[in-house]
């Protein structure tokens, strides 16, 4: 596949992909929570673009609403509340601390490769646009596994929990170009929900641990001690 | 059709309206009364189905076959006799912890919008729709986990949403798969996802793409179940959560979690029949299924708090039934959803009176619980033979399942029958070696009886006992057919 004989929309789509992947790592190596907060939520308007372009090109008029809710929810709602809430907290200046940011990169790195000669057999199955897509969205997926596992704020694992949860719409809409209008409104509420939810905890956590480390979480164990 | 709406709207309504209950007591009564008329509705139900043998409309969103009709049963019962523990228990550890009226109502809002979606899971016929119902169950439970507000029930909590969340995402992403591999054989979009639709035309999904949809599938809902190594946030969850939780966490929650990757095994199975490796699915259940329930056995023995205790043995046996599901022959198949039924009766009973006695002696620590018998007769008989039931002695129903999954494992793989009595045997002696103490050991000074309500739990150990006597012809020929749907033979 030449990409500069495709049409213009569809180089879009791909260039736009590429750009929603680069912003996982941006999440990855970001220690400032502010900034993450900033990363995460340009992550979502790339993603609703993508969407938007999507649904351009094929006529499916139904993404432009998985669009919109994206772009209120990912790149508006989310962000603004974890803005606030670190605001109301004073955690603004709040650094994380990533140990050995160079092997995460490089990892996340390795991460794409792997992805994507796993979602390799699956791509060749179809000729649209989308199709690398596939492998991309799946390396969101892990990007975000990877950001949760080596971040230790509670807010920055949050921002990686939602990070999955763009890849794996980000998979639905390159995939199948979205899922059934039901399913992806049930999912929607359930992020919706979820990210509240994150909300109280944060003061929870705040009273009892008197900061956002989940360091401090320690107090259970597999056995006795 | 309507039956199925109704049997999920009356949880919904009993949580709404138990959100805005001021009264813990009121709010507790009507708890129970919500349960009972659940319990009502979904008795319809399953009578409806008994004679038509589906409910609801094959292609639309919502339809109920015997497999999901089985555990609406059990759930909507389940719900019920927990709602009746909980009123004393709960109403007793408000006081104790100093709980306010508004953290009441947000438990009892929380039990019916579990319910809710629990019943969701089991009745759609989306796969979509399950998932979503299956994430909702995690947002339902985890402001429970944290109730008490701990540290320790914050770290349980946290621990918990975020490995769920983790897990089911990768389930999520699994369906997306299927839902691709099918749309290429499947022309109309909106009822791809059917499982209607699915099951008829799996034989034509591409075998590479569903079989790594089922490794995500496996990760994510096997999280939910419990297996090993994704089974941490199980015991935390249920140990520092409010004990009508466990119970309904035990007892539901993780069957429900079964349920959605059996249904997943079923397609898998019959899109990989002419592949190369046909029984992937099985063998990545049995293998999961296996070392599950070998860690879990022995992970019973370094346990200090009583409720971690049971949950590891919750790990066990989920475990077992993975296993038995995997393994895929009818009789196994057969054993696993007996198994369930019983388990998930027994299960809840312990947690009812592991509850109670930890109000009696005051903590959870294994140590310091004693001489229950001493002190109140009702609860320290009612733990001992609901362990003696968890641990498989005849004549309870969990003796007669697993003998029926470990006389399949010899039919099909023998070896694996040393591994499976061996790990029966270690996790027997941990139960037992923690339990007698604390049912026949001399009562500390000043221990007090307290409030209880044991009928649930003697109903339930009772129902297991006749389960395990004299399985009932309908029972029997019910199951029979459920095996047939999964594995397309009889039992019997």
């Amino acid at each position: 596949m030449h990409l500069i004989s495709l049409p213009i929309e569809e180089q879009a789509i791909l260039l736009l992909a590429g750009m929603v992947l680069f912003t996982s790592f941006i999440l990855l190596a970001q220690p400032r929570i502010v900034s993450t907060i900033h990363s995460f939520a340009w992550q979502g308007i790339l993603l609703a673009l993508v969407t938007v372009l999507v649904a351009y090109d094929t006529g499916l008029h139904h993404l432009y609403i998985s669009a919109l809710i994206t772009f209120l929810m990912k790149g508006l709602f989310i962000p603004w509340l974890l803005h606030r809430l670190i605001h109301k907290m004073e955690f603004q200046r709040e650094k994380d601390i990533i140990h050995h940011p160079a092997l995460v990169l490089l990892a996340g790195g390795f991460l794409v490769i792997f992805c994507y000669s796993t979602a390799l057999p699956i791509a060749k199955m179809s000729n649209s646009v989308t199709q690398p897509i596939i492998g991309l969205s799946m390396a969101m997926v892990m990007l975000g596994m990877l950001m949760l596992i080596t971040r230790r704020k509670a807010v920055s694992q949050v921002i990686g929990f939602m990070a999955m949860e763009n890849g794996l719409f980000f998979a639905a809409i390159s995939a199948t170009h979205g899922m059934p209008m039901v399913v992806e409104l049930g999912i929607a509420f359930d992020v919706f929900v979820a990210s509240i939810i994150f909300g109280i905890f944060f003061f929870h956590i705040k009273n009892s641990f008197d900061s956002l480390d989940v360091d401090q979480m320690s107090k259970l164990s597999e056995i006795d001690r | 059709m309507n039956l199925i709406y109704l049997t999920l709207i009356t949880p919904l309504i009993g949580g709404f309206t138990l959100a805005w209950v001021k009264s813990p007591k009121l709010g507790a009564t009507l708890n129970s009364a919500f349960s009972l008329a659940n319990v009502l509705v979904a008795a319809a139900l399953l009578l409806e189905v008994s004679q038509q043998t589906t409910a609801g409309n094959p292609s639309s969103n919502w339809y109920v076959d015997s497999l999901s009709v089985y555990l609406i049963g059990l759930t909507v019962f389940v719900g019920f006799t927990t709602s009746i523990f909980s009123k004393p228990y709960m109403l007793h550890e408000a006081e104790v912890r100093s709980l306010t009226n508004s953290r009441m109502r947000l438990y009892h809002a929380s039990f019916q919008g579990f319910i809710f979606t629990m019943l969701l899971a089991l009745s759609t016929n989306n796969l979509g729709i399950l998932w979503v119902a299956l994430e909702g169950a995690t947002l339902a439970t985890v402001l429970l986990v944290s109730l008490y507000r701990t540290q320790e029930s914050i770290e349980a909590a946290w621990k918990y949403f975020i490995l769920c969340g983790v897990g089911i995402a990768q389930a999520l992403f699994g369906t997306v798969l299927i839902y691709y591999a099918a749309a290429q054989v499947i022309p109309n979009g909106d009822s791809t996802l059917l499982w209607t639709e699915l099951s008829t035309h799996a034989p034509e999904l591409n075998p590479v793409i569903v079989s790594i949809a089922f490794v995500f599938l496996i990760v994510g809902y096997g999280t939910k179940v419990g297996l090993v190594p994704l089974h941490n946030w199980l015991p935390d969850a249920h140990s520092e959560g409010p004990t009508p939780m466990s119970a309904v966490l035990s007892g539901l929650l993780l069957n429900v979690a079964l349920y959605a990757l059996i249904r997943f095994k079923m397609i898998t199975d019959s899109a990989l029949q002419f592949s190369h490796m046909p029984h992937l699915a099985g063998f990545l259940m049995m293998g999961f299924g296996l070392l599950s329930f070998s860690v879990a056995a022995l992970f019973l023995h370094r346990q200090t708090d009583i409720k971690r205790l049971f949950s590891y043995s919750s790990i066990e046996h989920m475990a077992l039934m993975t296993f038995g599901i995997g393994l895929g022959t009818p009789l196994s198949v057969f054993a696993a959803l007996l198994h369930m039924l019983v388990h998930g009766l027994t299960k809840s009973a312990i947690f009812i009176t592991v509850g109670h006695a930890s109000q009696i002696a005051g903590t959870q620590r294994i140590e310091k619980i004693r001489g229950l018998i001493q002190t109140q007769p009702s609860v320290g008989w009612g733990l001992m033979l609901g362990t003696a039931a968890i641990a498989g002695f005849p004549p309870f129903g969990i003796f007669t399942s697993e003998f029926l999954l470990l006389s399949s494992t010899i039919h099909t793989y023998p070896w694996l029958a040393i591994p499976l009595l061996t790990g029966l045997a270690i996790a027997f002696a941990g139960l037992f070696r923690h339990i007698q103490p604390i049912c026949f050991g001399i009562a500390p000074e000043g221990q007090k009886p307290v409030p209880a309500t044991m009928w649930p739990v003697y109903l339930h150990l009772t129902l297991v006992l006749i389960l395990g006597i004299a399985l009932s012809e309908q029972l029997s020929m019910w199951f029979d057919k459920v095996t047939l749907l999964i594995t397309g033979s009889h039992v019997l």
